[in-house]
């Protein structure tokens, strides 16, 4: 049950505030990084007592999406915001470049290695080093493009030999 | 037909490729000849049933007759499905998989980065999204293709005989009709007869690294467009959709 004391009477509906209640809503898969900090929220609207939330897919069959909507409509209540609504949108389509500045702080030091800019086509045909997310080092190599969940690679460190996930660069 | 049940046919074409391969890659699990190989054949099917998902659900509301994504996977026939022969082949080995999934992926690769010009707003949004996860999957299965075609003699013989088992379903791919001719016209769909020179190129750069022969155009087999499957569709599909079916309010 949740303590109902707790939840405020009157929650302000404008941008500002219900973006900082996004941003208590973590990834189901990377629990370091907010939903903000992927960069899958794509557009917040509100009236006077409803929210509409729009988030994008990482990736089409991504499993956690379901999980996400539904945590993002949990915290919403929990804060004592009414007639929520999220939904699904796919344009544009999201790109690893959405993930913010202090999401790839927080992916580096939770041990994944931040993806490259999408914007390099050599990136996107792995041909870009990848620094090992230990040791820094750029003496990797990749195991396997396909790693633990849909946007990761595994990858591994040839200095202190540390296996490691890559988020992939779409 | 009229328009909606054009576009409704395109889509069932376009999502129910992505559903059976999906579900035949998951057949994989548990079972890959080595752990990260797993992993990609359950991520690229993973990928594959999120755009059938897609297209799927987008199909239900184009046909308008209330019938949902789950509705559409889980409650159709084996005539009603629209997937191409190929898909749904057999495993067979792990190169047999991997020559199907390279044939496929540079075919939707294409076929998918024109769609991405469709006048059909929702369609070229879900055809931007997957190309991105294309691009992964062509790149890993034509990897495997070159290297088992260019690796041991065993593993030489198993990839020729893999692509020569699967070539005769080939020509199916690109074949035009009404369908696909009305959703050009319509600038919805893209004409799959003229990508065949552009995957023939890149097929036969992949053979010629991979020492590859490629197969004489000898034999085909077609059929998919009216609901002409192998005897192979109704198996999958039995093991598919046999939770729904037996118990049809079953949420998991």
């Amino acid at each position: 049950m949740v303590d109902t004391a707790t939840i405020p009477r009157d929650p302000v509906y404008d941008d500002k505030s219900i973006r900082k209640v996004l941003e208590m809503v973590k990834d189901p898969e990377i629990p370091v990084l907010t939903i903000e900090d992927m960069g899958i929220v794509r557009n917040i609207e509100f009236e006077k007592e409803s929210v509409q939330i729009s988030i994008m897919p990482t990736y089409s069959g991504c499993p956690a999406m379901d999980v996400i909507a539904e945590d993002v409509k949990s915290m919403l209540v929990l804060h004592g915001y009414k007639n929520i609504e999220v939904k699904t949108v796919l344009s544009p389509a999201w790109s690893s470049d959405f993930i913010s500045e202090n999401g790839r702080k927080c992916l580096e030091e939770y041990g994944i290695a931040p993806p490259a800019s999408a914007g390099s086509k050599a990136a996107m045909i792995g041909i870009d080093a990848v620094a090992c997310p230990q040791c820094k080092s750029i003496k990797t190599k990749v195991v396997s493009e396909f790693g633990s969940t849909a946007c990761k690679a595994l990858y591994k460190c040839e200095d202190c030999l540390e296996p490691f996930d890559y988020f992939k660069c779409v | 037909m009229n328009d909606n049940e054009i576009l409704f046919e395109y889509l069932l074409r376009l999502g129910d490729n992505c559903a059976i391969l999906g579900q035949r890659l998951a057949e994989w699990c548990g079972k890959a000849p080595v752990l990260e190989e797993e992993l990609a054949l359950m991520n690229v099917g993973l990928d594959l049933v999120g755009q059938a998902r897609l297209l799927l659900d987008y199909a239900g509301k184009v046909e308008g007759a209330g019938r949902d994504e789950d509705q559409l996977a889980f409650f159709r026939d084996t005539q009603e499905w629209r997937n191409f022969l190929l898909i749904e082949q057999p495993n067979g080995d792990f190169a047999k998989t991997m020559a199907r999934q390279m044939i496929f992926d540079c075919f939707q690769y294409l076929q998918f980065e024109a769609l991405t010009a469709s006048k059909d707003k929702t369609l070229s949004e879900i055809a931007a999204k997957s190309l991105k996860e294309i691009t992964y999957h062509r790149r890993h299965s034509s990897n495997w293709v070159i290297r088992l075609g260019d690796g041991t003699d065993e593993s030489h013989a198993k990839m020729q005989a893999a692509i020569d088992e699967l070539w005769g379903f080939i020509p199916e791919m690109f074949d035009m009709d009404a369908v696909e001719d009305a959703m050009v016209a319509a600038g919805i769909g893209t004409d799959v007869s003229v990508l065949r020179a552009r995957w023939d190129d890149m097929i036969n750069s992949i053979l010629t690294e991979a020492t590859l022969q490629r197969p004489e155009d000898t034999w085909s087999v077609r059929g998919s467009r009216e609901g002409k499957h192998s005897e192979h569709l109704g198996f999958l599909l039995a093991e598919m959709q046999f939770l729904p079916r037996a118990y049809p309010d079953a949420k998991w």
